[in-house]
């Protein structure tokens, strides 16, 4: 295996669906061969659509897509023997067995005989799945499935992997499994891996680089490091005993945008924020600085850039506020709610 | 058709009649729902073999290829809702990133649901050998009557297939069938002989699928068969079945551009 080329090479990649929905507007990224890449997004961002478009699954309005150096295009059967998916969607066949499971997929790739059932167990084994092997999928719980889905997708050992939002819908306990599963998986054979997500924290955790996707297009990429080390600098957030009224919120800014040490000085109800290059040295002088106006501190947090941060900076709104998809659940839960209120 | 793609249409075949074998409780009903067939329109017309110019016997012999042509439609006409859940699950997408050939894939459906359809047919035959069934034209007669239901079975899975992927919505399926399944029975001669049905009734039976396959079948079950009559209706439903099969294997590349 040439470690030189990309494993993943697309570009321009421009898809509209029926409707008028444009899903990817210059969709472009480069992964290279042996790396984790995380695609890190809000839902409707783009990232399944270019999985589907990588994986041969959909096709591009227009634009190019080299997955193990094969044209995605033209030549999506070369495509699909080189790769594994692991989708959002389970799609294991729940009234077979886990085995039988793991069997058929390996058939489909021409695998045969008892190398097939050696690889089949292997992979229960390592995915603790070696007991419920033989019990029917629908009989598994979320994180059992979940892993299934990921040994599928390694049944004949791809050099590509991508993993489509791998532990949306986990539980806590399952989701730190999958993700030690996930690292452990990433050192391994030159396995290249594919991830998205529309967890911070684990694409943070995971991803040697990663391409933060907007409204169909990559608006940065870095690693987690360089992407967090753009901001320059950790955030001083202050909580504030009373809300300063508007004249002595100008104040307090002003009096701590005069001090060097600190700029991007905001204050937004009790809540004040700041930028320092060195957060902890910056705190005595923003706290005598605010004793000094006569303003009362409740609490007092420095904290490294997030991802959060780097999103808020490139797409220009909070990772939670985009992320509409997800948020989709708790607002529709809290809708009977406001209009219950709103009856009484 | 290359070798990889028998044996993967053999392996995905084995997956769908494994999955069918598996759900008792939908396999019990797929069996027991032709017997009611068998036992409620036999019973309930029992007389009409009476009417002048009816011409069979017992009305047993006359029901049976009826009951087995319209559960050929009734059970394959749902195979789309199969297609649908596992579009919905994510199997669909699963094994079309994978190598396998989408002949192969949509051969299964067909495979799958022509075994299907040949049981349930085989045991409503031996049902009415049960109840006292005459079938003059022998074994012969039988399997013709039993390719005539399978090839029927076909064009109404592949067209449910073909439905389900494209609307990919349960309601425009049940409504499909809902509408469809008693008008097609009843403007065929499953119940009623020909020659007692109206005649514009006997003019919209000739262009009906269903009818084409009792025609067929009850000519080769009879003492006497009109091999003109079982090769013209059975050649146009080889014909129209293989264009259903072309159509919904055409309804992937559709599919593919939506995902």
């Amino acid at each position: 295996m040439t470690t030189a080329a990309p494993a993943v090479e697309a570009d321009g990649l421009i898809k509209t669906y029926p409707g008028g929905v444009t899903a990817l507007d210059g969709m472009g990224i480069t992964v290279a061969a042996g790396t984790v890449f995380g695609l890190l997004g809000p839902n409707g961002a783009g990232k399944s659509t270019t999985v589907k478009i990588l994986t041969t699954l959909a096709r591009p309005d227009s634009g190019t897509a080299l997955v193990a150096g094969h044209d995605a295009l033209r030549h999506p059967d070369r495509v699909r023997r080189a790769i594994g998916v692991v989708a959002q969607k389970s799609g294991a066949d729940p009234v077979a067995t886990g085995r039988e499971n793991l069997l058929l997929q390996g058939r489909l790739y021409g695998r045969r005989g008892a190398e097939l059932g050696r690889r089949a167990d292997e992979l229960l084994e390592r995915f603790d799945l070696a007991a419920a092997g033989g019990r029917l999928v629908r009989t598994y719980s979320g994180g059992m499935q979940r892993r299934l889905d990921v040994a599928l997708g390694l049944m004949h050992r791809p050099q590509v992997l991508f993993l489509d939002e791998p532990t949306t819908g986990l539980d806590p306990e399952a989701r730190t499994a999958m993700w030690e599963e996930i690292s452990r998986l990433a050192g391994e054979e030159g396995l290249t891996i594919l991830l998205t997500t529309h967890y911070l924290e684990e694409a943070d955790r995971l991803a040697e680089r990663i391409a933060i996707v907007d409204r169909g297009r990559v608006v940065a990429e870095g690693t987690p490091d360089e992407l967090k080390g753009e901001l320059r600098g950790d955030a001083v957030h202050v909580e504030l005993r009373d809300t300063p009224d508007e004249v002595d919120a100008r104040l307090l800014a002003t009096a701590l945008g005069e001090f060097a040490a600190v700029r991007e000085v905001t204050v937004d109800g009790r809540r004040l924020s700041a930028r320092a290059d060195d957060g902890p040295a910056a705190v005595p002088h923003v706290l005598a600085v605010l004793d000094r106006q006569g303003a009362a501190v409740a609490t007092v947090t420095v904290a490294r850039p997030s991802l959060d941060d780097v999103y808020l900076r490139y797409a220009g709104r909070r990772f939670a506020d985009a992320d509409t998809g997800t948020g989709g659940s708790a607002a529709k839960a809290a809708v009977p709610a406001t209009s219950a209120g709103g009856a009484r | 058709m290359s070798t990889e793609t028998l044996y993967q249409t053999w392996y995905m075949t084995q997956r769908q009649l494994m999955a069918i074998l598996r759900q008792p409780v939908f396999l019990v009903i797929t069996l027991v729902q032709p017997v009611i067939w068998l036992f409620l329109f036999g019973s309930l017309f029992r007389k009409v073999v009476e009417l002048p110019g009816f011409g069979a016997g017992s009305y047993l012999d006359y029901l049976v290829p009826g009951v087995v042509v319209m559960s050929a439609v009734s059970s394959n006409m749902w195979a789309g809702m199969g297609t649908l859940e596992e579009i919905e699950r994510g199997t669909l997408n699963r094994f079309l990133t994978t190598p396998v050939s989408r002949t192969a894939l949509m051969n299964a459906n067909v495979v799958q649901q022509g075994c299907s359809t040949a049981v349930q047919s085989v045991l409503i035959v031996l049902l009415g050998k049960l109840g006292g069934a005459d079938y003059p034209g022998g074994i012969g007669g039988l399997l013709l009557l039993l390719l005539a239901s399978v090839l029927l079975g076909t064009i109404f899975g592949a067209g449910s297939n073909a439905v389900g992927m494209l609307v990919r919505q349960r309601e425009s399926i049940i409504g499909i069938n809902s509408f469809l399944l008693l008008p097609l029975t009843f403007l065929s001669s499953a119940f009623m002989a020909p020659g007692l049905m109206p005649s514009w009734m006997r003019h919209i039976a000739d262009f009906n699928p269903v009818n084409w396959a009792l025609v067929a079948g009850r000519s080769a079950m009879s003492a006497d068969p009109d091999w003109g009559d079982v090769l013209s209706r059975g050649g146009a439903l080889l014909a129209l079945a293989v264009a259903a099969v072309w159509l919904s294997t055409r309804t992937f590349h559709s599919y593919q551009q939506s995902v």
